[in-house]
């Protein structure tokens, strides 16, 4: 049985359809990569996935738990089981990383605060940002503040990461950091969706590579299949521009 | 709570609300406009003028914008007359709301002449302007966009809490209007009922006719709601 | 002149410096607690306005009617419909709650749009980030947004509420043993009313002055960003 599965999953902004019918799985520790154009609703999944675009047809499995997020019961527990890590951070600003951190585990989780704390600072490690644990979020730099939002998500201890374009403010040095972190997570067994438009870093890290437009799924498979070997004109044209360089 | 509300002497009585209302706006009107050239000429004033004439100007706004008016009303209601200065009720209302309300014009005008930007004035001047045509072609105008939103605020804020104060002193303006009214028949609570809705509707007029003016004038939109 | 001369020293007496003291007490007193229940109520009213479910639909048309009407009626019509109001209601209720009550509700109209401006000057993705957390709109509000649109919400409400002080005067109309209250007392007892007048205006001075200065000096330290505002509290020590 598959670790997370969407169906037919539909969204509006207003009266237009932002996700029409969208359907994958994945495995649990597999890794999901969504990627296309701009505007071809890759975001919007990761978001109706947290609850935060309310979808209006369709339903998601998680650990084997179905939901379609029809009440708040519902989306209390999908956001229980899943962690997302933003394209611009969205630190508390007015808290230090510390508190970042420890927040949601120990006021929503209700986890010992001994542990919590040992935790994230083990994180913090792990993001190489030991020293930076009492530093408010405008003291960092871009590329610091979005690995302190990556180990924010780990700290929940998500069943469930999700990362929507999260090296695409790094640095090009710090790039690396990240997807080594992120390659750990995935070889101790973290199920990820990530979207993303750096397509080496999908490539590498992928299990399965979802190509959206507009807002349905063109094609899906493995990186090398989608990569190489395109089935569909719209999936050819889009890699053939952004695979060039 | 056993009360009952009885409006049919309020609507017997309904033209000398109608009275004290127009009494209302004509106080307005006029303390703000006496206010407006108080306050002109202090922010020039504090632009322009060397710093004793600073200083004063500071004085002033600062004592009347930490003051209540009622106070200063009452100054001049019951103070005055000791040095020989017997005015009506009506006038000391009038002259004290117009010395108040120039204080705070002055500093919304200032606010104006500040945004008023040095570049603009030394391109006038590059283009051989005299000082008045300065002023009237490239200043007033400026500030004029700039101040106008809060000057519609702040006529309504004279229109409502300035002029009501009059009501303290025995002037018939719309609140003293009901005064007068429900002490003679203790109709209070319909009254003022009434006469809220009366301000109410008198401020949306004004607020009405000074975003037209606004747009009219300035093409600036000021805020109804 | 000559009689506020001869009058200065029996005004100036320790009776009535006191009398002015507890006056001026009240007059604060009442501002202070009127102004923080209104603010209290109002951003309890912004958070229900700002309920996403159908059921507050009502409610919101009502908290912006409430807010619009509000601004647009004199304070001294409010006192006079709340004293006759709470009279009908409760004739034991004193005038001081009844001074408190005018203020609060005159409070929560100006201090409600202070409120919802400082809290929409806080990202959406703020609250989006909390949401992903699962916290509650409550805890989302209390722990990440109210702290960080304090900066924005706090000068302008103290701003309202020292210009508050003044305003408050009308409530002597209805017999509250305020500043303004004594200060016609004083007068109606035979002092110079320039005396008077000139003194009781010193008081609503040295309460507003002072009040006024320090809601500029926070809105300027709150103006800057956490970071800089570290660095030079070090630079002091």
């Amino acid at each position: 049985m598959a670790h997370l599965a969407v169906s037919d999953v539909r969204a509006k902004y207003g009266s237009l359809e932002v996700l029409k019918g969208i359907s994958f799985s994945i495995e649990k520790g597999e890794i999901a990569a969504l990627v296309g154009p701009s505007g071809s609703g890759k975001s919007t999944v990761l978001r109706a996935l947290m609850g935060l675009t309310p979808i209006t047809e369709g339903s998601v499995e998680i650990a084997s738990e179905r939901m379609n997020y029809s009440s708040a019961k519902e989306v209390r527990a999908a956001r229980d089981r899943m962690a997302i890590v933003f394209q611009a951070y969205n630190l508390f600003q007015n808290m230090t990383v510390m508190q970042n951190l420890t927040l949601a585990p120990l006021k929503i989780k209700k986890w010992p605060k001994a542990e919590v704390e040992a935790e994230a600072r083990r994180l913090l490690g792990l993001v190489g940002l030991s020293d930076k644990a009492d530093a408010y979020s405008d003291q960092l730099s871009g590329g610091q503040q979005q690995r302190v939002a990556l180990a924010r998500g780990l700290a929940l201890k998500p069943q469930i990461l999700l990362l929507d374009e999260v090296t695409s403010a790094l640095d090009p040095e710090l790039v690396g950091e990240v997807l080594d972190a992120i390659g750990k997570l995935a070889a101790e067994g973290m199920t990820m969706v990530i979207v993303s438009h750096e397509m080496g870093f999908v490539r590498e890290v992928a299990d399965k590579v979802v190509f959206m437009d507009a807002g349905q799924i063109v094609e899906s498979g493995a990186p090398a299949e989608i990569f190489d070997a395109p089935k569909t004109d719209r999936a050819r044209d889009f890699f053939s521009k952004v695979l060039r360089h | 709570m056993n009360y009952r509300f009885q409006f049919g002497v309020v609507w017997d009585n309904f033209h000398e609300l109608l009275e004290g209302a127009w009494l209302t706006f004509q106080l307005g009107v006029f303390a703000f406009a006496g206010g407006a050239l108080i306050g002109l000429f202090c922010a020039a004033v504090k632009t322009y003028a060397p710093r004793p004439f600073r200083f004063i100007v500071d004085a002033y706004v600062v004592f009347i914008t930490n003051t209540p008016a009622l106070i200063q009303i009452y100054f001049l209601y019951f103070g005055l007359p000791e040095v020989g200065l017997r005015w009506s009720n009506e006038a000391c209302l009038l002259i004290g709301l117009t010395l108040n309300a120039g204080a705070y014009l002055t500093l919304i005008l200032r606010a104006g002449f500040i945004s008023a930007r040095i570049t603009e004035i030394e391109a006038g001047q590059t283009l051989g302007m005299s000082l008045l045509q300065q002023v009237r072609y490239i200043i007033v105008p400026h500030i004029a966009k700039a101040v106008y939103p809060a000057l519609a605020n702040f006529f309504i804020v004279v229109l409502v809490m300035g002029t009501s104060v009059g009501a303290l002193i025995g002037v018939d303006e719309l609140t003293g209007q009901a005064i007068n009214l429900s002490s003679v028949n203790y109709r209070w609570l319909e009254y003022f009922t009434v006469v809220a809705g009366m301000y109410v509707v008198l401020t949306f007029i004004a607020s009405i006719g000074l975003a037209l003016l606004g747009q009219w004038a300035f093409r600036v939109k000021a805020r109804i709601f | 002149m000559e009689r506020i001369l001869e009058q200065a020293p029996r005004f100036f007496s320790s009776k009535n410096l006191w009398l002015l003291l507890e006056a001026a007490g009240m007059t604060l007193g009442m501002t202070v607690v009127g102004c923080l229940i209104g603010f209290a109520l109002a951003f309890v009213l912004v958070f229900l306005r700002q309920t996403p479910d159908l059921w507050a639909l009502p409610l919101r048309v009502v908290c912006i009617i409430y807010v619009e009407v509000f601004r647009r009626i004199p304070f001294i019509v409010v006192v006079y419909l709340v004293l006759f109001f709470i009279q009908a209601v409760n004739p034991n209720a004193s005038l001081f709650t009844i001074a408190v009550i005018a203020i609060c509700l005159y409070a929560v109209a100006f201090t409600a749009d202070i409120i919802r401006g400082g809290i929409e000057s806080v990202p959406i993705t703020q609250t989006e980030a909390a949401a992903a957390m699962n916290l509650s709109r409550l805890q989302s509000m209390l722990w990440i947004v109210l702290p960080q649109a304090w900066p924005v919400i706090v000068p302008p409400a103290i701003a309202f509420a020292v210009a508050f002080i003044k305003d408050t005067a009308l409530v002597s109309q209805v017999g509250v043993f305020e500043l303004t209250f004594r200060g016609k007392e004083l007068n109606n007892q035979g002092y110079s009313g320039i005396l008077v007048f000139g003194s009781i205006a010193m008081c609503y001075f040295i309460l507003s002055f002072p009040l006024s200065l320090l809601g500029q000096h926070l809105e300027k330290r709150l103006g800057t960003p956490r970071g800089q505002r570290r660095k030079s509290k070090i630079r002091l020590s």
